[in-house]
């Protein structure tokens, strides 16, 4: 292949990379009952949801990392990280630092009631806090609860101790156990019966102080017959060292309803040698509880320097839906291990999988899989699309999908596909006269087509420049 | 009047994977003009639209191509095209995920430039040439070449070549594997992309397609090199006597 010209946008900078200069409020390093203890004291809570946190604290101390991923990493030092950073204005009580509201700004993300977003309901956490989040009146008017982790326990406790932990429970794995213990704030939504929610819900995470780990908790329930889409992204600052993120999401569809989950991920992946980024080990699981319930997932992940995370479908009630719709781009030394797992329980369950990964640079892209049909899942059936396209040959795509079936009346279709952009694909889009860059981004932009129709509108624009962005250089 | 060639090919030697495959070939095709380039499998048709579009694979080894005056060989393959240079494929390759529609946006943006580009006008200008050439809408829906039919393919070619607008249109084997439904389909949009400043060159090796788009001009190809030029008369003889009488007599001169 003759030698494509040199990029110069080669080392375009991560564009969300720079750090607020805000006061902060943190706790000491490391882990313990104290820290546990202090988290929960500043957040006034009640008396369970402590309990909820020393019972998941405990079970984190029995469990060790896994390390069944094909991701490598040094050891984490877990009693040095800090488990609680807060703008310390909001803390206080004196209302959002205007360098918050700006941070959010540049991201594209106005908070100011008069800016907001058009259609888009926005909760936007800073480090271990919610800020603001928009759009509340419309919301209320359909009764539809919307607001930070925190505000959620203070309005709404008796829901989220119904619901928290009843799809991922405290002790289910190790960095589920961690941030059980230590989550600071995040999301948490309800949709009453019959609603259908006008706006689209979304979640903006940042991490901003150094040495810190976040942890946040997102929890959405769609009672029956309602409908929610709920869309999350996520940036930080560039840093030379290495920080956590280990999220949960539980989604809860009760009978009828419907949630699609977004997510944007673009963690700062590190830099050309490899050096920082965030460490995203997050358990995502959602529950069809109900019959004909549905869920979908769908995630675009081009950041973070290890991504460990298989957003998964738990089909108990008849007739519900489960899908995943996934692209993972890696490139410089980005790890990601990601896929998703389908339970079937209830009859005649269905499952979706479209996984697109994408592998550049020196990076190393796994798919990993579970579909499960337990015995009473008469009729139910998967079906399983997952493709790699490998950019470069200094990248690795890996491909593990597991099929697990207790029930003779299941159906199970499952296609594989690795492939290079060809030649002969770059010649023919450059005789119509794209440049290589722009060819190879089509090309790509195809490849993950199934994927980015799945997303909202704006997302998917976004989505689609993100992925341009990562590209630009990459090919080997 | 003297009037500038678009296309001046002179002592052009070029050939893959080390080996030389045209062996001194040289062309002038002038504005207006059509000319068809004939010979056997294996003299070097496919190797010469594939060194005029600039494929990566290929290496000039000796020679020189200038198109409108310009040096061809400087340029990598998109600015050949900027330039006005259009290959139909004789095997345009599957694109998946990547609608005609996207592509011709992005095409016609890089080769017209972005006032031709407006997405509305260019809709519009896309459905009526798609019906011109007897396709359905739908199909700037679908991904390019997949799944296409070989003439679904060919007329995806021809579309293109028409939205581009382009001064020189090489059909490499355009006319292989049609019906005589799309031949004519074909045919129909050569003639409309033609005009006193276009020229073609129509590399065949069938005088089918020359009944339908009757050349000015038509040029023997044999081992890398024209070995005989001449009218459209020279198709009839090829048609009736093959091409071993030319090599002989080829063989005498040299």
């Amino acid at each position: 292949m003759a030698d494509l010209p040199l990029d110069n946008k080669l080392l375009q900078e991560y564009a969300h990379g720079f750090v607020t200069p805000v006061e902060e409020e943190l706790v000491p390093p490391g882990l313990n009952e104290d820290i546990v203890s202090t988290i929960s004291r500043k957040k006034g809570e009640p008396a369970w949801l402590l309990e909820f946190r020393l019972k998941a604290l405990r079970a984190w101390q029995r469990k060790s990392e896994p390390h069944w991923a094909a991701v490598d990493y040094p050891p984490i030092d877990y009693q040095s990280i800090r488990y609680y950073a807060a703008p310390r204005r909001l803390s206080a009580g004196e209302g959002v630092d205007p360098e918050v509201l700006r941070t959010f700004e540049r991201l594209g993300i106005p908070l100011h009631e008069q800016q907001r977003l058009q259609g888009v309901a926005i909760d936007a956490v800073f480090d271990s806090v919610s800020v603001a989040t928009t759009h509340q009146k419309i919301l209320e008017e359909h009764g539809i609860i919307f607001c930070s982790f925190s505000e959620a326990v203070r309005r709404v406790p008796e829901l989220v101790r119904q619901y928290l932990g009843s799809v991922v429970p405290p002790g289910d794995n190790f960095f589920a156990a961690l941030n059980s213990a230590v989550f600071s704030d995040g999301s948490f939504c309800y949709v009453p019966p019959g609603v259908r929610c006008p706006l689209e819900l979304s979640t903006y995470f940042r991490i901003n102080a150094a040495g810190i780990g976040q942890f946040e908790r997102t929890l959405v329930i769609a009672d029956r017959d309602s409908y929610v889409s709920y869309l999350e992204g996520c940036t930080a600052p560039i840093r030379d060292e290495n920080q956590l993120h280990a999220a949960v999401v539980e989604l809860v569809a009760l009978e009828g309803a419907t949630i699609k989950y977004s997510t944007v991920q673009n963690w700062y992946p590190g830099d050309e040698q490899g050096r920082g980024g965030i460490y995203n080990f997050v358990t995502k699981r959602g529950e069809c509880r109900g019959a004909r319930s549905r869920i979908s997932w769908t995630q675009v992940e081009v950041g973070a320097a290890i991504t460990w995370k298989y957003p998964s479908c738990v089909l108990r009630g008849d007739d519900s839906v489960g899908e995943f719709y996934s692209v993972a781009f890696t490139n410089k030394h980005m790890q990601a291990d990601t896929g998703t797992k389908m339970i079937h329980i209830g009859r005649r369950t269905r499952s979706t999988i479209v996984s697109k990964g994408i592998s550049a640079g020196e990076s190393r892209n796994t798919y990993r899989s579970l579909v499960k049909f337990l015995p009473g899942a008469d009729h139910a059936r998967n079906h399983s699309q997952c493709d790699s396209l490998l950019v470069g040959n200094q990248c690795t795509a890996n491909t593990f999908p597991v099929i697990e079936s207790e029930n003779p009346t299941a159906i199970i279709e499952h296609e594989a596909t690795t492939s290079r952009i060809s030649e002969e694909q770059l010649f023919y889009l450059q005789s119509r006269g794209l440049d290589p860059e722009a060819a190879r981004s089509l090309i790509v932009n195809g490849f993950c087509r199934e994927v980015f129709q799945q997303l909202p509108m704006e997302f998917a624009v976004e989505a689609v420049k993100l992925l341009e962005i990562k590209l630009e250089g990459s090919i080997g | 009047m003297n009037i500038a060639p678009l296309l001046e090919i002179e002592q052009l030697h070029a050939g893959v994977a080390g080996k030389e495959i045209l062996r001194g070939l040289d062309l002038q095709i002038y504005p207006g003009e059509v000319h068809a380039l004939m010979g056997p499998n294996g003299s070097g048709k496919s190797t010469l639209s594939n060194v005029l579009m600039g494929h990566p694979a290929y290496e000039v080894t000796h020679g020189t191509i200038r198109f409108l005056g310009r040096n061809l060989l400087e340029l990598p393959p998109e600015e050949r095209a900027r330039a006005g240079l259009f290959l139909a494929f004789q095997y345009p390759v599957a694109i998946p995920g990547v609608t005609v529609a996207r592509l011709m946006k992005a095409a016609v943006e890089a080769v017209r430039g972005r006032e031709q580009a407006r997405a509305a006008a260019l809709l519009h200008e896309m459905r009526e040439t798609a019906r011109w050439l007897e396709m359905e809408d739908s199909f700037l829906n679908r991904a390019i070449n997949d799944g296409f039919s070989g003439g679904e393919k060919k007329r995806m070619e021809i579309f293109q070549m028409l939205l581009l607008r382009p001064r020189l249109i090489v059909l490499d084997e355009t006319d292989s594997g049609l019906d005589i439904d799309a031949l004519r389909i074909v045919a129909r949009g050569v003639h409309r992309a033609l005009g006193p400043d276009t020229g073609v060159l129509l590399i065949t090796h069938y005088e089918r397609i020359l009944n339908h788009i009757p050349p000015h001009k038509v040029h023997i190809l044999l081992d890398g090199h024209i070995v005989k030029s001449g009218g459209p008369e020279l198709v009839a003889e090829i048609e009736r006597r093959g091409y071993d009488w030319i090599r002989e007599s080829a063989a005498a001169t040299s």
